[in-house]
C-alpha cells in the first residue's frame, strides 16, 4: 500500500459521503436522468482510455485504448445529451399547457 | 502529472458535485448538466496535457467515431427504451474500464510503465478489471432481457447458487493471489474471465420486473469500477466521478429493493428473482370472477368523476399509450375533474421510469405523485385508472401474509371508489402472482391494447 493509494481512500471515502448525501436529495421523479447523468459522469475512465490510446507504448495497449475511448466517449456525449433531453421535458404544470404535441394527432 | 492538469481535475470534481446538486430539483438540473458537462470538458483538457501521449490520432479517431455514435444515439431513442439505453451504456462503462485496466496490467508486465506493479495497485487493478468486466457482460445480459433478446423471465437451473458462488469464490481468491504475487500473468486473465462470466451468471437468472435493482446495482459498478481505475493512475478526480456514480447506484438500488420489500443483502447477492416467489404463485383466474366494461362503461365512469388517480405500470410504457393518457387528463381536465399519477417507485423497468415517459407525453410533473404523497388520497378518489401496472397495485402485498410480495409497498388503488383496470389479457404479472385486485367488487376490466383503449376513451369523452 503506497502513500498515494491512501489518500486515495481518504478521496473515495469523502467523495462516496458527499455523494450518498447530495444523491439523497434527488427527488425520485428525476431518478432516470439521474442515471443517466452519473453514467456520463464515469465515463470519466475516458481519462485513463485517452492515455492509453496515445502513448502508444505498444499495439496491444494501442488497441485497448482505442476501445475504450470509444466507449467511454459514447456515454459522456451521448450521456450528457440524453440527460438534457429528458430534463427538457419535465415542466411545471403553467408551462405544460402550451405547445402539446398531440395537436397532430386529432 | 503537471500542475495545470491537477488544476483542471480539481476544477472538474469540484463540477461533477455541483452538478449533481442541480440534480436535487427539476428547476435547477438542466444547469447542474451544464456544470458537469464543463467539468468533463475540463478533466478531457487536462489529460490531453499527459506527458506519456505521443500522438492525438487514435484519441481523435476513436473519440470522433464514439461522440458521433453518442450524438445518433442520445438524439434517436425513443423514451420507451431509455431503460435498454441505460443499460447499453453500463456496458460501454465497464468495458472502458475493464480495458484500461487490462492495458495498464499489459505495461506492467512488458516493462512498459515507469515503476514496478506494486501490492497495492494490483489490487486496485483487480478491483477494476473485476467490477468492469462483470459490469460490462451483466449489462448487456440485462440489455438483451430488455429487448427479448434473451427471455425476460428468471431463468434458472440446478445448483445455480451453489455455481454462482462458487465463481465469485474463486474470483475473490484470484483477486488475493494476484495482489500477493502480481506477476502470475495467467491468473490476470483467468480472473478477467471469471468476472466476465460471473456478469452473465448474475444477471440471467433475474426475471423483468426486478430490471430496475439490477440496473440500479450495475449502475453503481460501473462507478466502482471507474473509482478503481483512480486508485491504478493514481487519479483523483476518476476516484471521485466514480465514487459518486458508485453512491448513486447505491442509494438507488436500496431505494428500489425497499419498493419491493426486499433486504439489500438479498439484491446484494444475487438470490433474488431466482425460484421461490413464483413457485408460490396461486392458479390464475380460477374461482374468482372479475367484471369486464366497455370502452363506454369506462367513459362514463370517468366523465362522472371528480378526482381521478391514474396508476401508471410497464405495460403503459409497452404500449406506449402515455400521449394517449396525457389527452385523456387533459380532456377530463378540461370538465373541472381532477387527474393525478400515482407514480410507484419500481413501476416499470428503471428507477423513474413512468416519469420520464409521462414527463414526454407533456404532462407537467407537479401532477406525478410519489408513492407516500399519493397513497392517502386513494380514498378520496372516484376512479383509480390502473394502466399497465400489475403487481404494484396487488393488494395482497397489504392483506395476504402468504403472498410472495406480502410487505411489499403498494399503491391503495383499490381503495378508491371505482378501480378501472385497463389490460391486455388474464395474465398474470411478472411476479406470476395472481392480483386480488381484480376480483374485487369495485373493480372493473377493460380488455385490450391500453393505448387503442384509452383512444377509444377519448373519442367517447370528446
Amino acid at each position: 500500500m503506497t502513500h498515494e493509494m491512501f489518500l486515495g481512500l481518504y478521496v473515495f471515502v469523502l467523495a462516496a459521503f458527499v455523494g450518498y448525501g447530495t444523491i439523497r436529495g434527488v427527488p425520485s421523479l428525476l431518478h432516470t436522468p439521474l442515471m443517466a447523468f452519473t453514467n456520463a459522469i464515469s465515463g470519466i475512465s475516458l481519462v485513463g482510455s485517452i492515455v492509453a490510446a496515445g502513448a502508444e507504448k505498444s499495439t496491444v495497449t494501442t488497441v485497448l485504448g482505442f476501445i475504450a475511448v470509444f466507449c467511454a466517449s459514447i456515454n459522456v456525449v451521448g450521456g450528457f445529451l440524453i440527460t438534457d433531453r429528458m430534463l427538457k421535458m419535465f415542466r411545471k404544470r403553467s408551462s405544460a399547457k402550451a405547445p402539446a404535441k398531440d395537436g397532430a394527432k386529432k | 502529472m503537471s500542475l495545470y492538469a491537477e488544476a483542471l481535475y480539481f476544477l472538474a470534481s469540484v463540477l461533477f458535485i455541483l452538478g449533481i446538486r442541480g440534480l436535487g430539483s427539476a428547476e435547477t438540473a438542466r444547469r447542474g448538466v451544464v456544470l458537469a458537462e464543463i467539468g468533463m470538458a475540463a478533466a478531457v483538457a487536462g489529460t490531453l496535457m499527459h506527458p506519456d501521449i505521443v500522438s492525438y490520432r487514435w484519441i481523435l479517431v476513436s473519440a470522433g467515431i464514439g461522440s458521433a455514435i453518442g450524438i445518433a444515439m442520445a438524439a434517436l431513442i425513443p423514451m420507451t427504451k431509455m431503460p435498454e439505453r441505460i443499460a447499453l451504456s453500463h456496458a460501454f462503462g465497464g468495458l472502458a474500464a475493464a480495458l484500461v485496466g487490462v492495458s495498464e496490467y499489459y505495461l506492467y508486465q512488458n516493462g512498459l510503465n515507469h515503476h514496478e506493479l506494486s501490492h497495492g495497485t494490483m489490487g486496485a487493478l483487480g478491483f477494476e478489471v473485476l467490477f468492469g468486466g462483470l459490469t460490462f457482460t451483466g449489462s448487456l445480459i440485462a440489455f438483451g432481457k430488455l429487448q427479448g433478446f434473451i427471455p425476460g423471465r428468471n431463468i434458472t437451473y440446478p445448483f445455480q447458487n451453489q455455481s454462482n458462488i462458487a465463481m465469485f469464490g474463486s474470483a475473490v481468491l484470484l483477486l488475493v493471489t494476484l495482489t500477493i504475487s502480481p506477476n502470475i500473468q495467467p491468473l490476470f486473465y483467468a480472473m478477467f474471465s471469471v468476472a466476465l462470466i460471473l456478469g452473465v451468471l448474475f444477471v440471467i437468472p433475474i426475471g423483468g420486473a426486478d430490471m430496475p435493482v439490477v440496473i440500479s446495482l450495475l449502475n453503481s459498478y460501473a462507478g466502482l469500477a471507474a473509482s478503481a481505475t483512480g486508485f491504478v493512475l493514481d487519479n483523483n478526480v476518476l476516484i471521485i466521478a466514480g465514487a459518486l456514480d458508485g453512491a448513486s447506484g447505491f442509494i438507488l438500488s436500496v431505494v428500489m429493493s425497499q419498493a419491493m420489500n426486499r433486504s439489500f443483502a438479498n439484491v446484494l447477492f444475487g438470490a433474488f428473482g431466482s425460484g421461490d416467489g413464483p413457485a408460490a404463485a396461486a392458479v390464475t383466474g380460477s374461482g374468482a370472477t372479475v367484471r369486464e366494461a366497455s370502452v363506454g362503461d369506462a367513459a362514463m365512469l370517468l366523465s362522472s368523476s371528480t378526482k381521478v388517480i391514474v396508476c401508471p405500470g410497464y405495460g403503459m410504457a409497452v404500449a406506449q399509450a402515455q400521449h394517449a393518457v396525457q389527452k385523456m387528463a387533459e380532456l377530463l381536465e378540461k370538465d373541472g375533474i381532477e387527474v393525478k399519477y400515482a407514480v410507484h417507485p419500481v413501476a416499470g423497468r428503471m428507477p423513474g421510469h413512468m416519469n420520464v415517459l409521462l414527463a414526454e407525453a407533456n404532462v407537467p410533473y407537479d401532477s406525478l405523485k410519489e408513492l407516500e404523497e399519493i397513497n392517502e388520497e386513494f380514498s378520496e378518489a372516484d376512479v383509480a385508472l390502473v394502466v399497465g401496472a400489475n403487481d404494484v397495485v396487488n393488494p395482497a402485498a397489504k392483506t395476504n401474509a402468504n403472498s410472495p410480495i406480502y410487505g411489499m409497498p403498494v399503491l391503495n388503488a383499490d381503495l378508491a371508489k371505482t378501480c378501472i383496470v385497463l389490460k391486455r389479457s388474464m395474465n398474470p404479472g411478472f411476479a406470476g402472482i395472481e392480483n386480488d385486485l381484480f376480483t374485487m367488487p369495485n373493480t372493473v376490466l377493460v380488455f385490450g391494447d391500453a393505448k387503442a383503449t384509452i383512444e377509444k376513451i377519448n373519442e367517447a369523452l370528446s
